[in-house]
């Protein structure tokens, strides 16, 4: 089916609902090395005009990749519930977005499972950066292992002390630095610097000893493939959360040698260690606009409705932490400050309405037009729209992965600025080890965490 | 001894442990460093791979350009950094066996610096080439062009703060157009203060050992090689 609208004289045409959404986007780069982006001004607005008018109901009827080609379309469709859908299923995309901005906040949870992913990147699209902060900020989830992520009024920190060649005791020493500053209640979790199954389990079992010596109640993490978790499991190493990248379309998950089905397998066998204490979400999805282009795997779709799509992947499990790493795919996808910014929220806003634990690795890396102002600015926005967690980094400055995410003293700032606080068991336990909310002052490491604890 | 206080943290880890704080921020001298490396990290994505240096090394091998004429062009247009000029393909010897491919990447200074030790450390009588504008999927063109059983690819990877100098290995077995991430193996971090040259090579000879006994490279072909490899 194809749509058009008249913009002072011209008609512009639209063959499908793929090349509709992807004209109706805000201008990115990945969009254009896609070439799938609106050729002017005049073009993106008529899109986002025929767009508005897009009934919801729409949505059910057209795929943006055929159903009998990928499996997500499958995974979207077969789980849509029409009995959630029902409140809205008499709006056009326009109207849809009034509603979500006079919408209660309790009016919202019941719809997640009635919204497409596709929904809510069609409505992302015409919506202005306060209007993703507003609706976002009135979405609310929670998750639990062995603290509570996503109360009203915190704000969580994924504590990142990643290392170039994994040395344990760099990680250790990283890890004391965030813990010494308020982060951490997220997930202690490393990127290791390769996939080597003696460095995972390795690290593994480093951050489980400083977790239990320090008694803190949070989980750790090792990002490996999650073949490699899995086979780390096999050995009986200490795995909390399974981490994997994923994407939304077959394609993309299949170039990070991953099914919906091995995500499953390791979910299952995570679940059967029973290690959460407060609660069982063993899952750490992370995602990012322009995965799917860097794969050749994006079917013509816009990079920010498939990204919506790896949402739809990553609500079929049950994830403890989901978050985009924006600024890091490259500039191809995201050029500079402004385009990191506005994906920023956009994916933080599309996962928190579709129901997840959204969080955002604010981001850039050095060949990006990106610098530290931009990722104060998206930091400080996300933090308005009410983020799940953000990353922490000793001094931003990723040493392993080579790119600038945000600090344990952007994350203080941004706690103390909008008056949030860490998860409440983990702020009860910065209290016991005499650090407090705001973390620690001045050069003394007290007793309570002292370095020889932890073999440094 | 054990250590008491936070900056002592340092000397763990090159990361920014124990800078000190000032409110909520970090104080100005850490500023300050901070913007003076993106500074640094900035200029090194643009520097450029000078191939008759490697070639005063290396001999004269071949220097091959990607479809990205220049280095905007190559930073907006990955799919151009991934293709080899068609007639760069046209003139490459069929040598058929392992190929080494030495790819400016997105920092030229850091394969500038450590692709000769690297050729040396790998001791193997593998043909090289020197591609410029060049990104990792590029040595699929290459590998193919050449009939190679599996290419090494060389490659500076995205300078961060603390290092502007570290190269990136790409083992791809059966190089073709059209493989996929997660059919190559990668070793990364390869500079003074990261993985050394000798250790890499190490890995480069298992992993080719491995991919010869699978057929395969990528995540079917897991990295268990101990930390202390016994070298044949």
């Amino acid at each position: 089916m194809s749509f058009r609208h008249a913009i002072g004289g011209t008609t512009y045409v639209f063959d499908d609902l793929r090349m509709l959404m992807a004209r109706a986007t805000p201008f990115r780069s990945g969009d254009a090395l896609a070439g799938v982006a609106a050729t002017s001004a005049a073009e993106r607005v008529a899109a986002q005009r025929a767009l508005a008018d897009l009934p919801l109901q729409h949505f059910l009827n057209e795929a943006v990749i055929p159903y009998e080609a990928d499996d997500v379309t499958r995974l979207i469709q077969d789980s849509h519930d029409v009995a959630a859908f029902a409140p809205i299923a008499h709006l056009t995309v326009g109207g849809f977005r009034d509603w979500l901005l006079a919408a209660e906040p309790e009016a919202l949870p019941g719809l997640r499972r009635g919204l497409t992913p596709e929904m809510a990147a069609a409505v992302s699209k015409i919506m202005r950066i306060s209007d993703l902060i507003a609706v976002a900020q009135k979405c609310r989830v929670v998750t639990r292992f062995r603290n509570s992520i996503g109360l009203p009024g915190t704000l969580s920190i994924r504590l990142q002390p990643n290392h170039p060649t994994d040395d344990l005791r760099g990680v250790a020493a990283s890890t004391l630095d965030g813990l010494l500053l308020g982060a951490g209640d997220a997930v202690i979790g490393v990127n290791p610097a390769t996939d080597n199954i003696e460095q995972v389990l390795g690290l593994l079992t480093m951050l489980d000893e400083v977790r239990s010596r320090f008694d803190i109640p949070t989980q750790s993490c090792v990002l490996c493939h999650v073949t490699t978790a899995l086979l780390a499991m096999e050995r009986g190493a200490p795995v909390d959360l399974v981490f994997q990248s994923i994407g939304g379309t077959q394609g993309v998950n299949e170039s990070f040698g991953v099914t919906l089905g091995l995500l499953r397998e390791a979910e299952d066998a995570a679940l059967s260690l029973k290690r959460g204490t407060l609660g069982q979400d063993v899952m750490y999805f992370e995602t990012g606009q322009g995965s799917a282009l860097s794969a050749e795997a994006h079917h013509g779709v816009d990079q920010q409705t498939i990204e919506a799509r790896a949402y739809g992947v990553a609500r079929a499990y049950a994830p403890l932490l989901v978050n985009s790493v924006v600024g890091f795919i490259g500039p191809e996808y995201l050029f500079d400050g402004k385009q990191i910014i506005r994906a920023g929220l956009e994916d933080h806003f599309c996962g928190k309405l579709l129901g997840l634990p959204m969080g955002v690795d604010i981001c850039y890396t050095n060949h990006a037009e990106a610098d530290q102002d931009d990722m104060d600015t998206l930091l400080t926005s996300l933090a308005v729209a009410g983020v799940t967690y953000i990353m922490g980094v000793p001094g931003a400055d990723d040493v392993m992965l080579a790119y600038q995410s945000t600090s344990f003293h952007d994350g203080l700032y941004a706690r103390a600025a909008l008056g949030k606080t860490p998860a409440p068991e983990f702020a009860a336990w910065l209290e016991r080890m005499g650090i407090g909310p705001q973390g620690k002052l001045g050069e003394a490491i007290p007793a309570s965490m002292a370095p020889a604890l932890i073999g440094l | 001894m054990s250590i008491t206080r936070w900056s002592d943290l340092r000397r763990f880890t090159q990361a920014r442990v124990g800078i000190g704080r000032t409110g909520n921020a970090v104080p100005t001298a850490a500023h300050l460093d901070f913007q003076e490396a993106h500074a640094a990290a900035r200029d090194a994505v643009w520097s450029v791979l000078d191939a008759e240096a490697l070639r005063a090394e290396l001999g004269p091998v071949p220097v091959l350009h990607s479809e990205a004429t220049e280095r905007k062009t190559y930073l907006l247009r990955p799919d151009l950094g991934r293709r080899l000029r068609e007639a760069d393909r046209a003139s490459l010897p069929r040598t058929g066996g392992t190929v080494i491919v030495i790819a400016d990447g997105l920092c030229a200074s850091g394969v500038q610096s450590q692709s000769v030790a690297m050729v040396r450390a790998l001791d193997a009588d593998w043909p090289v080439v020197i591609v410029q504008q060049a990104r990792v999927a590029i040595g699929d063109d290459i590998g193919e062009a050449m009939g190679a059983e599996a290419v090494v690819v060389l490659i500076g990877e995205r300078p961060g703060l603390s290092a502007q100098d570290s190269m990136g290995i790409y083992l791809t077995w059966q190089p073709r157009r059209g493989r996929t991430d997660a059919e190559r193996n990668c070793i990364s971090n390869i500079r003074p203060g990261g993985i050394s040259t000798a250790d890499a090579a190490a890995k480069v000879h298992w992993l080719l050992r491995g991919a010869r006994a699978l057929g395969a490279t990528g995540v079917a072909l897991k990295d268990d090689m101990t930390s202390a490899p016994l070298l044949e």
